[in-house]
């Protein structure tokens, strides 16, 4: 639907603001053109927007293993894999859009760099196992964080990411049997894969954002039904749903502080490094330059492609009329 | 042909999951013309056999009732409880109706 960016300030018509807050309470879901305070609109552009461009960067760090995967098998998933992230970013950019935002200018926020992406995709794959890593750990965090936004109280929101979920089990289990494969394989194989799992854990684990008691717009999205979990909880449910899994695999996980709580029936584990998340978040980790970079360069590269369907489109759009024309 | 400032036009898009059910609004997407909208579409909304039919149309094309006159608009059906099959009391033996 065409999207409307029409809204009156916050509590200046207190009959829509009470309309907002009643589909809110009821568990309703708000649409495109619903009135809704700025507020609500600013955090949610900002809020899927960062996941878009999160989709889109994210393609970068397994792309590179596409013309060095080590079969026709894993050539084919990794390539269906990759197109799946895009196909993410895709959905959440015209989510994005149903609010009012305008996609160059999400894409020009990107590459400038104003706007932010995970984290966790400024780090390096130097092997085939990061591969199996990124897809177990990566998209196993994924899955707890988008599977209770498919609830999420912004209509194309919560539709995009229904959809994301089906696809990103795929991306879960194709890593983890990836993983159990190499794990049948020679000693320098298994070695390969802890040494993946212990290059990933950390940052997987920041991927759920900073603790509840330092993420100040957490509240506010709770309250408005963006978001259903805190941080911590979602940090939480990856680390339970993940420790059995390593189990089977045969790998360790690199927390001393890891262990089984028999009282709350949960794991305790020790605390990642966060400010290591905010410097990685600042633009300071091992790859943002790369990143950007290559999305920038892409962007730039890709814009004859642009011009041309354009002008094609134009061309094509003239003859018709022209032909019209003659038959009338 | 390009949208406001340059960017290609958004599209609405339309997928008949299988045969005997109507085209569902899946989503929208950008694209110069109709023809690539389709086989965009077609990359973006069905990479996994969930249509065997699209529609693409320009989201400038849609005409679409107001969320704000909602109540109003649909105010004609609201008191015609009588178009309801429950509206009308018939006795439990009659059979067949």
């Amino acid at each position: 639907m065409p999207s409307s960016t029409s809204s009156s300030p916050d509590g200046a018509d207190e009959r829509l603001q009470e309309q907002f807050d009643r589909t809110i309470a009821r568990d309703q879901r708000v649409e495109p053109r619903d009135w809704m305070p700025d507020g609500y609109r600013k955090t949610l552009i900002r809020q899927i927007a960062q996941h878009a461009h999160s989709e889109i960067i994210g393609m970068q760090p397994e792309g590179d293993w596409i013309t060095r995967a080590p079969s026709l098998r894993r050539k084919a998933i990794l390539f269906a894999k990759v197109q799946d992230e895009a196909g993410h970013g895709l959905y959440l950019y015209s989510a994005a859009e149903t609010l009012g935002a305008d996609r160059e200018d999400l894409v020009e926020r990107l590459i400038s760099g104003r706007q932010k992406y995970s984290s966790i995709f400024n780090y390096p794959t130097p092997t085939f196992a990061d591969v199996g890593v990124i897809g177990w750990f990566v998209d196993g965090a994924a899955i707890c964080n988008q599977v209770p936004l498919c609830r999420s109280s912004y209509g194309p929101y919560a539709r995009a990411m229904v959809r994301v979920c089906k696809e990103e089990s795929f991306h879960q289990r194709q890593g983890y049997e990836l993983l159990m494969t190499m794990m049948r394989g020679t000693e320098e194989q298994r070695a390969m894969v802890q040494d993946a799992v212990d290059r990933w854990w950390w940052p997987s684990l920041m991927m759920f954002g900073p603790p509840d008691d330092d993420s100040p717009n957490s509240a506010r999205s709770m309250a408005w039904r963006i978001k259903r979990h805190s941080n911590d909880e979602l940090r939480q449910r990856f680390v339970d749903m993940t420790v059995p899994q390593a189990g089977k695999l045969g790998v360790t996980l690199p927390d001393p502080e890891l262990r089984w709580n028999e009282e709350r029936g949960r794991h305790d584990f020790g605390t990642p490094d966060f400010t290591e998340l905010m410097r990685v978040i600042k633009g300071d980790g091992p790859c943002n330059a790369e990143r950007i970079g290559r999305r920038r360069a892409a962007h730039e590269e890709g814009a004859w492609v642009r011009e041309a369907a354009a002008a094609h489109a134009a061309k094509q759009a003239r003859r018709e009329e022209q032909e019209k024309e003659h038959a009338a | 042909m390009s949208g406001t400032n340059g960017q290609w036009p958004l599209y609405e898009i339309f997928v008949r999951s299988k045969r005997g059910l109507n085209h569902v609004h899946v989503g929208s997407l950008r694209a110069a013309d109709d023809r690539m909208a389709l086989t965009h579409a077609r990359d973006l909304y069905t990479r996994r056999n969930e249509g065997v039919s699209i529609w693409a149309m320009r989201s400038d094309g849609i005409a679409a009732s107001t969320p704000d006159e909602k109540d109003p608009f649909f105010e004609p059906s609201g008191d015609k409880i009588y178009r309801h099959p429950t509206f009308y009391d018939i006795p439990a033996d009659v059979p067949h109706i």
